[in-house]
């Protein structure tokens, strides 16, 4: 058995040891041997799942670094059920679009690995490896279709920028190491604490350089450039993918870095994400409105999303800390069975992601239509679902924080959201029959998994003390 | 009980959803089987008012269950007379309206059995929450199928209509939102612990800027839902393109929900910012009855008519709730109850004939008298229903309103007077132009009288429209006790405004404003 100092690192290296394995059979099939890769895959994010919940309430640190606290065991489950759901969902879609399948599972688990790296990392430098190992799986995997040029637009821009975004965040680390001395968080923590440092320009630029990175991997406005053609390009199981688990490692680091290390500091750096947050909200729904294709669409409007938990994140109260956990997971689940129900439609001719491709779909497949319905209903913010519940949590920490502006902002935002989420519906259950094939049929593991995100979706909305409670707690233990 | 009522709608829709009717063979049995399920919800609506206690003060049937603890969530239902009302008119026009369906709804029947059954479920919902979050959500949740309803089985220009009805209500409701959670956290501030229980919040003492704040917020909603002057244009819109069962149901009880809003929440839980925006609001009643009226003069579309008429009925009951007296607010009540009976009326008959002609074009039709004697009686009935004849239903309310109102300030009553007047023009001609005259289209010579479904749908209004003015006494008893609670509450405050106003100003209102604390 391991020793006891590696606790922490189980779930990492369960995926990790997966996507190994993934690579080797990979390389070992003979031509036209079929594998069952997607099994292997779920294997060993079930096998992540459960090491996580094993970690739950015990506060295991490996290596001094890697800190399996109950907020990263929190974030690090939404990341192994996006990763479960993707896997779950893929298996059809490869397949049909003739998608290899070793290297996709073995980047979909390496990412994985990453975004646990990066929840549980309480050292600068771990993240930033969290972060790279995470971003080059889903660069590569975003232009995985090697024929389609809108996929590789899109890998290149994200690529290229996120690189930038890097190098930006390394600065940040550069920075912070100089006026600290240290790059773990607890050090810097004790360190900006202990001396009185108010507007020293070191900390404030550091501090401007890691929001610059930060801002650019959860896609804030004005960093969101990349967003729209990386999710519009991609194949919409890895765009469900990268919009939830990117955007939960992602959120998990920048907490830990703003409300862990950057406490202190609070006052310079609340107004500057307010201004993120706000634009986030505005630019998001307002730009969403002007979209006919359904990915780039769902890209504008995960983008306000993360206007949402950044409302959560400037308000940074008790309750504003528990909301942005229920919030990553009700938004996780709730974009991962939208994108689902996009990839499990689409077919190898046409992705069938141009709204007008929806038209009618009620009439034809009424079922796919229905759980589709609940998903948008739900990224609108609607009772019963998810959503409604995470979008009243964040309002409520931004309101008993004062910042009724952003509040109103953040209401007023989730209306014109409720429009274009609605223009979807309109087509498919208030519009003729389009031309063309009927969509793919869907059934097996795909449907299945559809069915489970939606049953998740209304389960938060009707009873969500349970998860609450648990965002709470996992929340509570550390800052 | 009370739950009771929400979930044996959703358990109907269920069982629908479960009936296999993709080529629309058992469509029969989709609809008996809805229009069992609301016809035992109707009858325990009845139970209900049986088991009601009019002499007891506030809530009835309380049930309380913990939903999110760390919140102060509850899962909180109860009702006073106002919601029982409300929650029997609703039991009522549910039937009637999937009865009405019965001829115009042939495609996708099962879907619009479990729509309305939702819907159904989601009205009562609010009518029976005595949580703000509860409430919001079953606020919320209504829109969805309402807006399916609109939106698939509507006319022409549905879809249109169904995404502006969903849009103008959010927008509204989602500032009540901000102000629910501001309610929760003043709460948690003064007691320590969050919560949502208007029971509880009514203690709060809010300060009045925060009052005028909130109440603007909360105001809003429930002024689009009414919808109030200037706020009213999505509502000829939806009830013009929603099918006829929509209509009735829109007409009937989803815009009473405006005017419950402001009795049950806006007015008592902020009760200084309600009296200072009281006359404000009752000025834009005003011009809502008027200017409803005059534009209903002038279409010449039959629902339309009926909607804008709405517009001005409404203007009516707000006017009533400003009056914040007695008189004025049992008015306006009775006149929720009777607005929903008598228009749900002429949205169905209507419907009738735009079932039959395929056009609601006043000038279409004509002479319809010796063609279809029956409709004609009962569309006479309703006429004279809905312009306040005495003896009919609409009479009562406009009566009590007008006398509230005369108390508050006698300036109202002459200006609302003059949207009764008018109402009777714009009803009694469109009555005349379609059915009086010889038939001078031919397409109407042949036209079917009422057939004995249409008739099982038409009779019960009609009685009940005559009934409701003959006998008021019936439907005003039981919301005594709760009109007087809310009158004392607003009351309570108007006596120290006139306190506070040390020099009284020389004018009628002041006089009517001081008149009680000296009494005291």
């Amino acid at each position: 058995m391991l020793p006891a100092s590696f606790n922490a690192v189980v779930p990492m290296l369960c995926a990790g040891a997966g996507a190994l394995v993934v690579m080797l059979a990979e390389a070992w099939r003979r031509k036209g041997e079929r594998f069952p890769m997607a099994l292997l895959a779920f294997i060993a994010l079930a096998a992540t799942g459960i090491s996580l919940i094993f970690l739950w309430g015990r506060n295991q640190v490996s290596f001094e670094v890697v800190t399996a606290d109950n907020f990263a065991v929190f974030v690090s489950l939404i990341i192994v059920a996006a990763g479960l759901l993707t896997v779950a969902f893929s298996t059809q879609v490869l397949e049909r679009d003739g998608i290899p399948e070793g290297e996709y599972y073995a980047l979909v688990l390496f990412a994985v690995v990453g975004m646990i790296m990066m929840a549980m990392a309480n050292d600068l430098l771990v993240l930033f490896v969290g972060l790279e190992v995470m971003s080059l799986g889903v660069y590569v995997l975003t232009g995985i279709r090697r024929d389609n040029l809108a996929g590789i637009e899109g890998a290149f821009k994200y690529f290229l920028l996120g690189a930038f975004a890097s190098a930006f965040f390394l600065y940040g680390i550069a920075f912070t190491f100089g006026v600290a001395g240290s790059t773990r968080l607890d050090k810097v923590a004790a360190f900006l604490a202990a001396q009185s440092m108010t507007g020293n320009p070191m900390v404030l630029l550091a501090m401007g350089l890691l929001i610059v990175g930060f801002a650019f991997k959860v896609s804030a406005v004005p960093f969101h450039m990349w967003t729209p053609d990386a999710y519009e390009g991609a194949p919409a199981v890895v765009t469900g993918f990268m919009s939830t688990g990117v955007k939960a490692a992602a959120f998990a680091g920048f907490v830990r870095v703003f409300l862990a290390a950057f406490e202190p500091f609070k006052a310079d750096w609340a107004p500057a994400l307010m201004v993120l947050a706000a634009a986030t909200m505005i630019v998001g729904t307002v730009v969403g409105v002007a979209q006919s294709h359904l990915k780039r669409m769902l890209a504008y409007s995960s983008i306000a999303h993360g206007g949402y938990i950044l409302v959560a994140l400037v308000a940074a109260n008790q309750l504003g800390k528990a909301a942005i956990l229920f919030y990553l997971a009700t938004y996780a689940i709730t974009n991962l069975a939208a994108f689902g129900a996009i990839a499990l439609l689409g077919s190898k001719d046409s992705a069938r992601d141009g709204l007008h491709d929806y038209a009618g779909l009620w009439y034809s497949r009424p079922w796919v239509a229905g759980l589709l319905t609940v998903a948008l209903l739900s990224l609108g913010g609607l009772p019963p679902t998810a959503g409604f519940i995470g979008k009243w949590y964040v309002f409520s920490a931004a309101v008993s924080s004062g910042y009724y502006g952003l509040a109103i902002i953040g209401v007023l935002s989730s209306v014109i959201s409720v429009f274009f989420y609605m223009r979807v519906v309109v087509m498919m259950y208030m519009t003729d029959k389009s031309t063309g094939a009927a969509p793919t049929p869907v059934r097996g593991v795909g449907m299945v998994a559809l069915v489970v995100t939606v049953a998740v979706i209304l389960y938060l909305g009707i009873l969500p003390t349970r998860v609450l409670n648990l965002a709470a707690a996992s929340i509570g233990s550390i800052f | 009980m009370l739950t009771l009522l929400v979930v044996l709608p959703v358990i109907g829709a269920l069982l629908l959803a479960a009936v296999p009717n993709a080529d629309g063979r058992k469509d029969g049995l989709v609809r008996w089987l809805a229009l069992a399920v609301s016809v035992v919800m109707f009858g325990l609506t009845l139970l209900l008012w049986l088991r009601f206690d009019n002499a007891a003060e506030g809530y009835q049937f309380l049930q309380r269950v913990p939903w999110i603890p760390a919140f102060g969530i509850n899962y909180s239902v109860g009702i006073d007379g106002i919601s029982l009302m409300l929650i029997v008119l609703t039991g009522f026009l549910t039937p009637i309206a999937l009865l009405s369906s019965w001829e115009s709804v042939h495609a996708h029947v099962k879907s619009f059995a479990i729509f309305i059954l939702l819907l159904e479920a989601a009205m009562i919902g609010v009518f029976i929450s005595l949580d703000l979050f509860l409430f919001y959500v079953f606020w919320d949740a209504m829109l969805i199928p309402m807006y399916f309803l609109i939106g698939i089985w509507g006319y022409d220009q549905r879809v249109y209509a169904a995404v502006k009805f969903m849009l103008y209500t959010m927008a509204g409701s989602v500032l009540m939102l901000i102000a629910i959670l501001g309610l929760a956290y003043l709460n948690q501030v003064a007691t320590g612990s969050y919560s949502f229980d208007i029971q509880k919040l009514a203690l709060l003492h809010v300060a009045p800027r925060t009052q005028f704040w909130f109440f603007l917020a909360f105001a809003l909603a429930f002024a689009i839902k009414v919808p109030l002057f200037p706020f009213h244009t999505w509502l000829p819109d939806a009830h013009v393109q929603a099918p006829t069962a929509g209509s009735v149901i829109l007409a009937g009880v989803l815009l009473k929900m405006g005017t419950y809003g402001l009795i049950r929440f806006a007015f008592p839980l902020f009760p200084e910012a309600a009296a200072y925006f009281a006359p404000f609001i009752a000025v834009l009643a005003i011009i809502g009855i008027v200017y409803g009226a005059l534009v209903a003069m002038v279409q010449p579309d039959m629902k339309k008519l009926v909607a804008y008429s709405s517009v001005s009925h409404l203007g009516f009951v707000v006017l009533g709730i400003c009056a914040m007296n007695m008189q004025g607010m049992q008015g306006a009540v009775y006149q929720m109850l009777a607005h929903g009976v008598s228009t749900g009326g002429l949205f169905l008959m209507v419907g009738m004939l735009s079932d039959r002609r395929h056009t609601r074009l006043i000038a279409e039709f004509g002479g319809l008298k010796a063609v279809m004697p029956k409709l004609t009686a009962g569309f006479l009935l309703m006429t004279l229903a809905s312009i306040g004849l005495p003896g009919m239903n609409g009479f009562v309310g406009e009566f009590l309103i007008m006398l509230g109102a005369f108390k508050a300030d006698p300036r109202y009553v002459i200006v609302a007077g003059l949207g009764v007047i008018l109402s009777a023009v714009y009803m009694l001609w469109m009555f005349q132009r379609v059915f009086y005259g010889p038939v001078t289209n031919e397409k109407n010579a042949k036209l079917k009288d009422l057939s004995p479904r249409e008739w099982a749908a038409l009779v019960p209004l009609v009685a009940l429209a005559v009934f409701m003015g003959v006998a008021p006494g019936i439907f005003i008893r039981p919301t005594d006790q709760a009109v007087k609670a809310v009158v004392e509450r607003l009351d309570a405050v108007k006596t120290e405004h006139a306190e506070h106003r040390a020099a009284p100003v020389p004018d009628a209102v002041s006089a009517a404003v001081v008149a009680p604390a000296e009494g005291k």
